[in-house]
């Protein structure tokens, strides 16, 4: 709590013991109505709880800017001194200024718990110089300059690690729990907190460039792009005040002027009229609950550009999916080993490996994964490589020949190879001088968590799920029958993933709005096409960070159902706030007129609305947290 | 050009809210946004005004909130 909330919190606390043991005074004590002590007791009350609101309202009169709450307070506590109500006039300012106070309470925690979320910004950075270590700004730091990082300190560049092995904790960006491990030459993210052991660090990126100053500039002007809901109760803002006031007007003129009503008794009715037209209630919960649900977003790894992305997200209805890198790893792996001889199988492996070892091909990069789970690769077994463009390689090992690569090459080499169906692997056969061994199956393999995604999207009311991809059409139906997708387009170019999605949007009906979700590296275009672009894996690519409306920080595709969710539920509870508020505020506005609403209904219809919708807004912080 | 402002101690929406409005009607302003929750009034306005533009958000901010300390960024 601020200390300018606390000493407002003792003033309420005392006006409000002041004002029961005045009541008491007044019921068992002075007992007359209305004689001076009465009014002289209250007002004092009054002017202690309401001073600054009265202040207020004449500063804001003198400018000529009078329609406000404190000015409707006021005029409705000195229309109830008027009719004799001093009791009364005291409440209205009190309960409006508890009721303010707990508004400015709910609102202060909201405010600290999503700048909790964004506590990655570094404050220091440990500089190595010439006459050894120094701690400077991070914006000072220069790219190729060094630094050092110890245990329990946040990365404050982004760079490559040049000296040591460590394990980073990357829950602020990814919401991810697990430590990830990162050795000497890995690439490491500003933002991370290393937790293990001393590394140094060559910055490649400086500090306005790098990860952390890009997401915080991002969060931070993610309100900036205002929702519909968000404009749509400012507008009706703009309306709903002046529309009241003249109907409490009316409520005061009409009766008393053409019916000979009780001036008194309308007065009052039309004095609780204007408390309870703040709209308030309105103007500070909508707002709120986007930023809660952008805040609650982003503490699961999910970065959110604006509430207005938000308000989207919750209307997809059609997602369209490239496959690689957002379905499947993007990185091929060894899926199995046919041998003709079974006891062959690891010495196949073996060989395939020494073959490929000087290529960086991704199918090469596999082969050898595979190998060195097994065994050290000992290159100098091997002899003399030559590559067969398209096919494959032919090299020495230990002074043989041994061939791997596709059919095409086993033809070349008249082997008889066998030939499996194509499942849309990619198949290595090997072979060497004495015979055929056998193939290596390869494949991109599709992520744990791709089948729950598609399973969760449906589940929360996505009907179409598309899936695009470059690959061919075997290897996008193998990937398709694994996550559940029925509907996919293989052998794309980039460009055609555009027309696709055009095609997609164009096709489509009603109100629902088309997702794009990519690894966001060659995908910008169609992310930026798309009524909302997803990007997966934004944790060190720029691109992806720039060109989506949505950033799933790691690259778990799960996560995109959970962003719909939290889009969702978060559109649910600013429905809610908005219902509920206008509902209550129409209805006591109804029971003022006909004269069954007092002064502290119509105080509750203000700030204890308001307070009710703030609370309901705060659960949007939570969404994320419940779905664990 | 853009230029950001932390409105301290606002804390009433509705008002947030006229800020934004009546900024935006100033001359040179050709966008402004005020955003309750974090306190702060983003505006793009016209190189020209650069200059001018603090005077002319703190006399507005005065007449809506007084209370409120503009502090620009």
């Amino acid at each position: 709590m601020s200390k300018r909330l606390k000493k407002r919190l003792i003033r309420i606390v005392i006006c409000l013991v002041a004002f029961i043991a005045a009541m008491v005074a007044d019921r068992l004590i002075i007992k007359e109505e209305g004689g001076i002590p009465y009014y002289v007791m209250f007002a004092v009350i009054y002017i202690a709880i309401g001073y600054d609101v009265i202040k207020k309202a004449f500063t804001k009169l003198i400018h000529g800017k009078p329609m406000d709450e404190n000015f409707l307070m006021v005029i409705a506590s000195v229309g109830a001194f008027f009719i004799s109500e001093c009791d009364e006039a005291v409440a209205v300012m009190l309960f409006y200024q508890i009721g303010e106070w707990f508004q400015a309470y709910a609102v202060g925690r909201s405010r600290a718990s999503i700048k909790d979320l964004m506590d990655i910004r570094p404050d220091y950075a440990n500089l190595i110089t010439d006459d050894g270590e120094k701690t400077v700004d991070p914006t000072e730091v220069s790219l190729g300059d060094i630094i050092l990082i110890k245990p329990g300190e946040k990365v404050p560049l982004d760079g490559v690690i040049i000296d040591g092995n460590t394990t980073l904790d990357t829950m602020a960006l990814t919401g991810e729990s697990v430590p990830r491990e990162a050795l000497c030459g890995d690439r490491i993210i500003s933002g991370c907190i290393n937790l293990t052991n001393v590394v140094k660090v060559k910055v490649e990126k400086e500090f306005g460039d790098s990860t952390v100053a890009k997401i915080l500039d991002l969060v931070e002007n993610a309100t900036a792009k205002k929702a519909k809901t968000e404009n749509f109760i400012t507008k009706f803002a703009r309306y709903y005040t002046p529309v009241v006031v003249i109907l409490a007007l009316s409520v005061l003129l009409i009766p008393t002027l053409i019916f000979g009503g009780e001036f008194l008794t309308w007065l009052y009715r039309a004095l609780s009229f204007l408390v309870i037209s703040c709209p308030c209630a309105l103007v500070i919960s909508i707002p709120l609950g986007f930023f809660g649900g952008i805040g609650g977003a982003g503490k699961a790894g999910i970065l959110v550009k604006g509430s207005s992305y938000l308000e989207m997200l919750a209307d997809v209805d059609t997602v369209v999916m490239d496959k690689t890198g957002t379905l499947t790893k993007g990185v091929f792996d060894v899926n199995s080993i046919v041998a003709k001889r079974a006891d062959e199988a690891d010495r196949m492996l073996e060989l395939a490996a020494l073959a490929e070892s000087y290529s960086s091909h991704p199918i090469s990069l596999s082969l050898k994964k595979a190998y060195e789970s097994k065994g050290e690769l000992d290159k100098n077994r091997l002899g003399e490589v030559s590559e067969i463009a398209g096919k494959g390689v032919v090299a020495e090992v230990d002074g043989a020949k041994v061939y791997v690569g596709n059919a095409g090459l086993m033809e070349l080499y008249e082997f008889k190879a066998d030939m499996p169906e194509d499942e849309g692997q990619t198949i290595c056969h090997v072979a060497t001088e004495n015979g055929y061994m056998g193939y290596i199956l390869i494949s991109d393999e599709v992520k744990p968590d791709a089948a729950d995604c598609i399973r969760k999207l449906k589940d929360n009311g996505v009907n179409k799920i598309v899936m695009l991809t470059g690959d061919r059409e075997n290897a996008a139906k193998r990937v398709a029958g694994q996550t559940g997708i029925t509907e996919y387009y293989a052998g794309l170019l980039p460009g055609d993933k555009v027309d696709r999605v055009e095609d997609i949007m164009g096709g489509h009906t009603g109100d629902g709005k088309v997702a794009f979700v990519g690894d966001g590296i060659n995908d910008a275009p169609v992310l930026a096409r798309a009524d909302v672009g997803i990007a997966m894996g934004g944790l060190g690519s720029d691109a992806a960070i720039e060109a989506a409306d949505v950033v799933i920080m790691n690259d778990e595709p799960v996560k995109i159902a959970l962003a719909m969710k939290i889009a969702r539920k978060t559109k649910i509870i600013v429905k809610e706030n908005i219902v509920f508020a206008i509902g209550i505020k129409v209805l006591i506005l109804i029971f003022a007129a006909l004269g069954f609403a007092s002064m502290w209904a119509a105080v509750f219809a203000d700030v204890g609305v308001a307070f009710l919708a703030i609370l309901n807004s705060m659960r949007t912080l939570r969404i994320a947290k419940s779905d664990r | 050009m853009v230029k950001t402002f932390i409105l301290e101690d606002l804390d009433c929406a509705h008002c947030a809210a006229k800020i934004e409005e009546e900024v935006g009607k100033l001359e040179g302003v050709l966008k402004s946004t005020c955003t309750f929750l974090t306190q702060k009034l983003t505006l793009e306005i016209d190189e020209s005004k650069a200059g001018s533009i603090t005077k002319d958000v703190k006399k507005v901010v005065k007449k809506f909130e007084p209370d409120v300390t503009v502090v620009e960024q």
